[in-house]
């Protein structure tokens, strides 16, 4: 499968001088398009650093990205915005929703980002919101949905401008375990329906199961590349995706 | 979408914002419209009297400054080529003894009898015939109690000399809050201390077609000791004595500059601080692909918004305190120009207001969106 995303021997220091902290150090990673790659690492070994990296949201110290197939690191910051809207889908632990906007609202900014007109652009949220189960919400506020509910608003979000990747900043770390079996089945189904390549960032062991590979990093480098998990994968489809039982099931969320 | 929701939905916040507005508004309206105000009561003797030139002593400043000369220099102008009339007029601060006794300054405005410059207007009693009457004086009706004048034909004293009110007008206001006291020529001389062969200015009128600079020229040539200058001119000269040559005008101007700035700065320190709530939405719409120039738009439309709604009832009640000047000697003008003018000024105010807030959304890293 062509790398929907590429990291090349990327290095990433903060500070300058005998204060510099290297929170990244020569990592190289490729996820593919319709692949669950999941990321793990404790806090400060450098998951966000690379996770705004891939996203195109940071610009690392040296190495090369490769977003679709096009070095993006020499990209003058004017372009980097038109970049993350073309190919980058987010997805984040709070929601990060527009507390004053509908749930449809919230998705057609995605679209009015691009310059889609607004009526066109609520039709097609509305559609993404009926994607993810929420069709029925359209109108409803942020505050009057639950937490898995905003976070399935953040997925249609994040996947109504069609983008080739989606980033995902710890998705289930603010949900009940019954919510966040619902975000992951979805991410997982979105993901291979559509064939995106999907990059998930946590620390909840309970995502492993829908992962086709898992990666650790650890002091900025990466430290290892679940080949279970790959294994996993070719071994075929779960219980929404068509796979069968996984982690999540056996090891529910506390509720 | 987001701007007008984001308003909306911060309702509180938003009235703060819209009361200051209005605030501002209101307050800059009222002061610019008193300048207005100000500005045409100083010269409204001058610019209602019809005359199309003035004949004045060399170096008199103002309207009320009057040199004395002699009446027969209008012999003298009516000689010139190009004039069709030539009047003798008179304005010059005199007093007025009220019936309690209390003193009051008046301008004494003398004008010809049956003549057809420097009349009073809009006459809401008597005619300008009847200051052909012995004695008679034409007030306005604005001044009524401060004259202590209440009806027609009450006698009253000006300058220890009897004379009878035998007309009203409305609407002619004086700066200086001396009220204009229409009278005859000869009234005028006996109110205001002249000699009977004395004027402190000529009315002129020109023929049809005639050049008024060359008039001008010609008059000046012929009267000794005179300028003379075109109505409008005369005008701008009284408006710009009384209005930035006292200071009395810059101070007003001031107040409404200090109303705009209070407005700024109500509208930046609500913008801003709404613009710090949403400081996270905006690091959203950035990690999501917003340019900066989308986020400045958001901001912006806020600022504008809640400008042209602050705007609106500001304009209602500066309207209404308009309305309510009228009945006073003090009058609050707002023609269209000035609200035309406010509404430029209000949505660049609440723009310029914004700029602070787009300085913070700027340097707004769009990683923070992934800090928990």
């Amino acid at each position: 499968m062509a790398a929907a995303i590429t990291v090349r021997q990327v290095t990433k220091s903060y500070g300058g001088g005998t204060a510099a902290v290297q929170a990244l150090g020569q990592v190289s990673l490729e996820v593919a398009a319709g692949e669950i790659l999941v990321m793990m690492g404790p806090s400060g070994s450098g998951k966000t650093t690379l996770l705004s990296i891939m996203g195109v949201i940071l610009r690392p110290s040296s190495g090369t990205v490769l977003v679709a197939g096009h070095d993006v690191t020499a990209l003058p910051e004017r372009e980097l915005p038109g970049v993350r809207l073309r190919h980058i889908g987010f997805v984040f632990q709070g929601f990060n929703l527009f507390p004053a906007l509908t749930a449809a609202e919230n998705v057609a900014i995605a679209l009015d980002l691009r310059g889609e007109r607004r009526p066109a652009a609520l039709t097609r949220a509305k559609d993404a919101l009926a994607s993810v189960g929420l069709g029925d919400k359209a109108d409803a506020l942020p505050a009057n949905l639950s937490g898995g509910q905003k976070q399935r608003v953040a997925i249609a979000r994040a996947l109504v401008g069609d983008p080739t990747i989606i980033l995902a900043d710890e998705p289930t770390a603010a949900l009940d375990s019954h919510s966040g079996k619902l975000v992951m089945d979805l991410i997982t189904r979105l993901a291979r329906e559509q064939q995106r390549a999907v990059v998930i960032v946590t620390h909840d062991n309970r995502t492993l199961g829908y992962a086709d590979r898992i990666v650790h990093i650890e002091d900025g480098r990466l430290r290892e590349d679940d080949a279970r998990a790959r294994g996993r994968a070719e071994a075929g489809p779960g219980p929404i995706s068509g796979r069968p039982t996984r982690e999540w099931d056996l090891v529910p969320f506390p509720a | 979408m987001l701007a007008l929701r984001n308003l909306l939905h911060d309702r509180v916040r938003f009235i703060v914002t819209l009361v200051g507005i209005v605030f501002s508004v209101v307050l800059s309206a009222v002061q610019l419209g008193l300048f207005l105000g100000f500005t045409r009561a100083t010269a409204d003797v001058i610019e209602q009297s019809e005359a199309d030139l003035w004949v004045v002593s060399r170096g008199v400043t103002h309207l009320e400054s009057g040199v004395p000369f002699s009446e027969s220099l209008r012999h003298l102008a009516l000689g010139v080529e190009g004039v069709a009339d030539a009047q003798a007029h008179i304005v010059s601060f005199g007093t007025w003894t009220r019936p309690d006794g209390a003193r009051e300054g008046v301008m004494v405005v003398g004008v010809e009898r049956d003549g057809a410059m420097g009349q009073p207007w809009n006459l809401v009693a008597g005619t300008a015939r009847d200051l052909g009457r012995p004695d008679a004086v034409i007030i306005d009706e604005l001044y009524k109690d401060k004259l202590g004048v209440t009806h027609l034909g009450q006698p009253v004293e000006l300058r220890d000399r009897r004379a009878r009110v035998v007309g009203f007008t409305r609407g002619i206001r004086t700066f200086t809050t001396a009220p204009a006291v229409f009278t005859s020529l000869a009234n005028a001389r006996t109110f205001t201390g002249l000699r009977t062969d004395q004027a402190l200015y000529l009315l002129i009128t020109a023929k049809p077609g005639a050049d008024l600079a060359r008039l001008s020229e010609a008059l000046t040539h012929r009267l000794p000791d005179v300028e003379v200058r075109t109505t409008a001119d005369w005008s701008a000269t009284q408006r710009n004595y009384w209005m930035f040559g006292t200071g009395a005008g810059i101070s007003v101007l001031i107040a409404a500059a200090l109303g705009l700035l209070v407005g700024v700065v109500v509208v930046a320190q609500t913008i801003y601080a709404a613009t710090v709530d949403h400081i996270r939405e905006y690091g959203t719409l950035k990690a999501m692909g917003a340019t900066n120039g989308y986020i400045y738009r958001v901001i912006i439309r806020q600022s504008a918004i809640s400008g042209v709604i602050g705007y609106g009832f500001a304009m209602v009640i500066a309207a209404f305190v308009s309305r309510a000047s009228q009945a006073g000697t003090t009058a609050i003008l707002l023609p269209w120009t000035l609200a035309a003018s406010l509404f430029v000024l209000t949505i660049a105010m609440c723009i310029s207001a914004s700029v602070v807030s787009i300085n913070k959304v700027t340097r707004l890293d769009p990683a923070m969106v992934f800090k928990g």
